[in-house]
C-alpha cells in the first residue's frame, strides 16, 4: 500500500492502494466514481473505458500507477450538465436500453468524434468494436455517434 | 379482475409518501384463482399490484413494482397510469419497490409485466381521475359530470374554476374509491402517453454515468468479497490454505461457504470467499487460495459423449406429448420422406454486469441492495440462508445491468447475506466474468429429430418432430428427466401447422449442470429445429419458402393447444395473426424482389411465443473467406397493443443481436464437469461489427390484449439466419453455433 496521487476529472486525489490495482477499482471502490463500469477484467469488452489525457483505454488493465501525472476523465467528467454531444445524442436516439455498457461506448465515442469528426460507417465499426453491448443498441449507437458528427445517417 | 382501494401511506417502508396524499392500490386477482388452481376465487389472496399517490405538491409519485433490466417496463408501465389519470408526466415520480409479497408477483420475467398489470394500471389512474372530479365537485358545490380532470388540473367550465391534483389530493383522498362500473377510460384517440414514444425515467442517469446497478451500491463499512467455487456442481472442498490470500494487501479474512443439499435451486454452490477492503484485493488474495475439491457425481459430464446421448435419445421413440391423426400409419405408405436432426448447445446468459449484491445483515435483519430480477425470492433464499424470517429481509432493487432471466435466481444474493453475517459488516459479493460463465444457470442443452412424409407437392402428409434436453424442473427437482408442460409449450406442442398427421415426443434427459430459463427459453432450440426444417422442406420441393411456409400453416383459424384458463379466452392461438406478419414481413422486406444471389440471400421464420406473433426476414452475406454478415433484419410484429413503439422497436432490435449471437457464436461445453469457456474470448458475444447492421420492426396495429415484447424477437433469429444461409451458400446448418462450421 502506498500513497498515489492521480488526477480524475480536473481534481487530484490520494490514494491508498497498491500500485498494480487496476484504475478501474480505485476509481469504483476507492472513490466511487462508480459510472465505468466492470465487464471483464481483460480489456475485452470495454465497460471500463476511460481516457487518460486524451486516450480511451481500458481502466481494468491499466495499473493506477501508469496514471499517475496523467489527466483521467471518467464518464462523470466528460461533460458538467450532459451537453457534450455524444451524450446529448444518445439521448435523443434513446440508446441506452439496461444502460451498463453506455458510459465506456460513450467514452470510447468520443474519442472517435475527436480523432475523426466526420466517422464512416467502417470507422465506426473499427473504433467501437470493442465495446460489447449485450442488449444490443449497437444500431443505435450507430445512429447517434453519426447524429453528434453531423454525417448522414 | 381488479380491485381498487385506498391503502395507509404508512403500508410502506421507506416513507415514499408524505401525509396527506392520497394513496390508491390496484389489486390484482391471481391467474391461479381463475384456472381454479386455488380453489374458491372469491376467497383467494388479492395482489395489489399498483401504488400510485398524489402529494399535496400535485407530484404523482407511481411505484414500479418490476425491474429494470432494459426492457423499460420501470417506466412504460407508470405511464399507464399517467394517461388513464391525464397526469402530466413531468410531474410523475417513479419510485422503485422494494421486494414485498403485497405486490403479487414481481418476478420480471416471461415477457409479462404489461399483460399482467396493463388493466390494474388503468383502473388505478381512471380511480384517481374520478376520485379528483369528484372531491372538486363536491368542493364547488356541482355536479362531478360537469367537472373534469386534464393534464395536472380539474377545471368547471361553466363557473371557469380550477384545482391542481396537488390541491385536491387531500379531498379527494376522503372520496370512496368508485366501482370499476362507474369507471370511465379515455378513448385512444385521446391518448398522449399510451403509443407514444415517451423516454424512459432514467435516460439521463444512464447516459451521465450516474445510474446505480447492483454493483454500484454502497453501504458505510461495506467491504468487498470475491468467491472461488468447486468447479463441478455439487463439488466438495477438500482441504484449503488460505495463507498466502491472507498476506495479500487489503485482504481481511477468508470464509468458507458450505455447499448445497440438492436441490440446489437458488442456493449458493459453496466455496471459499476473500473478504477485502476493495474488489481488487479481494480478487488478488482469492487467486492465492490453495483449494482441493472433490468433484462428485458430475465430473462424469462431457459435452461431447452428452451430445451422442441425447441424439441417441431421440432418434428412438419417446414419450408423445401432442398427437393428431396418425403419423405411424402415413410413414408406413412408404412414400416420399424427409428426416433431419438438429442440435443447440448450452448457452450463457452473460449480461454486462455479472451478478452483483450488498447486503449487511445485523440484529437478524438483512439490508439488501441488488441487481434482481425478483427481490421475492431474493428474500426466500436470503431467509432460508440465514435462518431467519423473510419479513426481516429488506431487498431494494437496484437497476439490473441486463438480466435475460439470470438475476430471476438470487443465489449471489444469499452468498452476500451469509458473508455479511461472517464478517458482521456489509459484504459486496462481485461475481468476475470468469464466475458468471462458468457458474452460470446455462440455458439447456438440447437435441431435436424431424421427420415428414411428402405428397407430390412436397406438402407434409405426416410430421414428427421428438426433443430431448435437461429440464428446467433439474433445479428444483434433481431427478427430473422429461421436459415440463410449461417448456413444452414453448413452440412445441404448439406448433399451428396444418397437417393431418402431427406428433410430437419429449425424450428424457439429466442434468449435470445448473438449467436456467434465457430469455425467450425452450423457444430457442424448438424454433430452430422446427423453422429449419420446415424450409428444408420447402427448398426439397422447389417451392418459394414463404409460400411453402404460408402452405403448411393453413387457413386463418384458431388452435386449441395447452394453454392456461385465462390465456386460452384471452390470447387464443390464431394462424390468422401469425399470416398477417408473415406476408407483411415478405412485404417490408422485399422478399419477392431480392433474388439470392452467389453468397447474398434471405431466410424466413415466423414464430409465436409470449403470446406474440412475430416473423423475421433475415439478409445474410457470406464472403469468399466463409465470413458472415447480416445487413438487414425485419420482424414483422403483432403483439397485441403497444404502449411504447420505441421501447418495443428497440427489444426487437436487441433481440436480433441476441438472437444472432446464439446462431454465430454461443456455445458453452463441459469436460470433467467443468465448464470450459471462462471470459469473451472464448465464449464471444456479437460486437458491432458482427451484430445485423440494420435492423426493421414493422408494428401491427391492433387493439388487441397486450402480448410479450421482451422475449419474442429471439426464436425466429436463429432459423432464419440459417435458412438464408442455405439460400446463400446450399449449406445447412443444423448445429449451432454457426461459427463451428465452414461455410466455403
Amino acid at each position: 500500500m502506498s500513497a498515489i496521487k492521480i488526477n480524475v476529472n480536473g481534481k487530484d486525489q490520494t490514494v491508498e492502494v497498491s500500485q498494480d490495482t487496476p484504475l478501474l477499482w480505485v476509481l469504483r471502490d476507492t472513490l466511487g466514481l462508480t459510472g465505468t463500469k466492470y465487464g471483464c477484467g481483460m480489456s475485452l469488452c470495454g465497460a471500463c473505458t476511460v481516457h487518460l489525457n486524451g486516450e480511451a483505454i481500458r481502466s481494468c488493465i491499466t495499473p493506477v500507477a501508469s496514471a499517475v501525472g496523467k489527466k483521467i476523465t471518467t464518464i462523470e467528467g466528460l461533460s458538467p450538465d450532459l451537453n457534450h454531444p455524444l451524450q446529448k445524442a444518445w439521448m435523443e436516439c434513446n440508446v441506452p436500453q439496461c444502460g451498463y455498457c453506455q458510459s465506456g461506448q460513450i467514452m470510447q465515442a468520443a474519442v472517435l468524434l475527436r480523432k475523426n469528426p466526420k466517422p464512416t460507417d467502417a470507422d465506426i465499426e473499427t473504433a467501437m468494436r470493442g465495446n460489447i453491448c449485450r442488449c444490443g443498441t449497437y444500431q443505435r449507437i450507430r445512429q447517434a455517434i453519426k447524429q453528434a458528427a453531423g454525417v448522414k445517417k | 379482475m381488479n380491485r381498487i382501494e385506498r391503502v395507509s401511506r404508512r403500508a410502506f417502508l421507506g416513507g415514499i409518501f408524505s401525509a396527506g396524499a392520497m394513496v390508491l392500490a390496484a389489486r390484482v386477482l391471481p391467474v391461479e384463482a381463475l384456472t381454479g388452481m386455488a380453489g374458491d376465487a372469491s376467497n383467494a389472496a388479492w395482489h395489489p399490484s399498483v401504488y400510485l399517490g398524489i402529494e399535496t405538491d400535485g407530484t404523482v409519485i407511481i411505484v414500479a413494482h418490476r425491474s429494470e433490466m432494459g426492457t423499460g417496463i420501470r417506466s412504460v408501465l407508470p405511464t399507464v397510469v399517467a394517461e388513464e389519470l391525464d397526469a402530466d408526466w413531468k410531474r410523475v415520480k417513479v419510485e422503485q419497490a422494494i421486494g414485498d409479497a403485497k405486490y403479487g408477483s414481481q418476478n420480471t420475467d416471461g415477457s409479462c409485466s404489461i399483460r399482467d398489470f396493463y388493466d390494474a394500471m388503468r383502473e388505478a389512474g381512471a380511480s384517481a381521475r374520478l376520485m379528483l372530479e369528484r372531491a372538486a365537485a363536491a368542493k364547488w358545490g356541482v355536479p362531478a359530470t360537469e367537472c373534469k380532470a386534464q393534464n395536472h388540473q380539474v377545471t368547471h367550465a361553466a363557473s371557469n374554476r380550477k384545482l391542481g391534483y396537488g390541491e385536491l389530493a387531500k379531498l379527494a383522498s376522503e372520496q370512496t374509491v368508485p366501482k370499476r362500473e362507474e369507471l370511465q377510460f379515455k378513448s385512444p384517440s385521446e391518448y398522449r402517453y399510451i403509443g407514444k414514444d415517451v423516454p424512459i425515467v432514467d435516460l439521463e442517469d444512464l447516459c451521465s454515468g450516474k445510474g446505480v446497478f447492483g454493483i454500484d451500491a454502497q453501504m458505510p463499512g461495506m467491504v468487498y468479497a470475491s468467491i472461488e467455487r468447486p468447479p463441478v456442481l455439487g463439488g466438495k472442498l477438500k482441504s484449503y490454505d488460505d495463507k498466502e490470500a491472507l498476506s495479500v494487501p487489503g485482504v481481511r479474512q477468508t470464509v468458507v461457504i458450505e455447499g448445497f443439499t440438492p436441490p440446489h435451486g437458488f442456493k449458493p454452490l459453496g466455496g471459499v470467499a476473500v473478504i477485502a477492503d476493495n474488489t481488487w484485493a479481494a480478487m488478488r488474495g482469492r487467486e492465492k487460495l490453495k483449494l482441493e475439491w472433490e468433484a462428485g457425481e458430475h465430473a462424469s459430464y462431457d459435452s461431447v459423449a452428452y451430445k451422442q446421448q441425447l441424439m441417441e435419445t431421440v432418434r428412438k421413440p419417446q414419450k408423445v406429448v401432442r398427437n393428431i391423426g396418425d403419423v405411424d400409419a402415413e410413414f408406413a405408405k412408404g412414400g416420399k420422406t424427409h428426416e433431419a436432426e438438429y442440435y443447440v448447445p448450452h448457452i450463457s446468459h452473460a449480461p454486462m454486469e455479472p451478478p452483483a449484491a450488498v447486503v449487511e445483515f445485523k440484529d437478524g435483519k438483512a439490508m439488501i441492495y441488488a441487481a434482481t430480477q425478483n427481490p421475492q425470492a431474493v428474500q426466500d433464499t436470503v431467509a432460508a440462508a440465514l435462518g431467519i424470517d423473510k419479513k426481516n429481509v429488506e431487498c431494494h432493487v437496484t437497476l439490473l445491468g441486463g438480466g435475460f432471466g439470470r438475476k430471476s435466481k438470487p443465489d449471489y444474493v444469499a452468498e452476500a447475506a451469509l458473508l455479511s453475517k461472517a464478517a458482521s459488516k456489509p459484504v459486496k459479493v462481485t461475481w468476475t466474468r470468469e464466475d458468471d460463465i462458468r457458474f452460470d444457470y446455462y440455458h439447456t442443452v438440447s437435441a431435436m429429430y424431424m421427420k415428414a412424409s411428402l405428397d407430390d407437392k412436397g406438402r407434409p402428409t405426416a410430421w414428427l418432430q421428438r426433443c430431448a434436453f435437461p429440464s428446467l424442473g433439474s433445479t428444483f427437482s434433481p431427478a427430473a428427466r422429461a421436459a415440463s408442460g410449461g417448456e413444452l409449450g414453448m413452440g412445441w406442442t404448439d406448433v399451428p401447422f396444418d397437417i393431418a398427421n402431427h406428433r410430437a415426443e419429449n425424450g428424457p434427459a439429466e442434468h449435470h449442470v445448473r438449467i436456467g430459463w434465457l430469455r425467450s427459453v425452450a423457444n430457442i432450440q424448438h424454433a430452430f429445429a422446427v423453422h429449419s426444417f420446415v424450409d428444408e422442406l420447402a427448398h426439397l420441393a422447389k417451392r418459394d419458402p414463404v409460400e411453402y411456409l404460408l402452405d403448411v400453416l393453413g387457413s386463418a383459424r384458431k388452435i386449441e393447444i395447452q394453454q392456461r384458463g385465462r390465456l386460452a379466452a384471452k390470447y387464443p392461438l390464431e394462424t390468422g395473426r401469425l399470416r398477417n406478419v408473415i406476408e407483411l414481413v415478405a412485404e417490408r422486406s422485399g422478399w419477392a424482389k431480392k433474388k439470392p444471389a452467389k453468397g447474398r440471400a434471405l431466410g424466413i421464420a415466423a414464430h409465436r411465443s409470449f403470446l406474440a406473433y412475430v416473423a423475421a426476414v433475415v439478409e445474410v452475406e457470406v464472403d469468399s473467406n466463409g465470413k458472415i454478415r447480416i445487413p438487414r433484419v425485419d420482424f414483422a410484429v403483432d403483439t397485441g397493443r403497444v404502449i411504447n413503439p420505441d421501447r418495443v422497436k428497440a427489444q426487437f432490435e436487441g433481440a436480433a443481436v441476441f438472437g444472432a449471437s446464439i446462431a454465430l457464436m454461443g456455445e458453452i461445453t463441459a469436460a470433467k464437469g467443468e465448464i470450459e469457456q471462462s471470459n469473451f474470448h472464448d465464449y464471444p458475444v456479437a460486437r458491432i461489427n458482427e451484430a445485423p447492421i440494420e435492423t426493421h420492426v414493422h408494428l401491427v396495429e391492433s387493439d388487441a390484449p397486450p402480448a410479450g415484447v421482451g422475449e419474442p424477437g429471439v426464436p425466429p433469429i436463429s432459423p432464419a439466419i440459417c435458412n438464408a444461409i442455405f439460400a446463400a451458400t446450399g449449406k445447412r446448418i443444423r448445429e449451432l453455433p454457426i461459427r463451428k462450421h465452414k461455410l466455403v
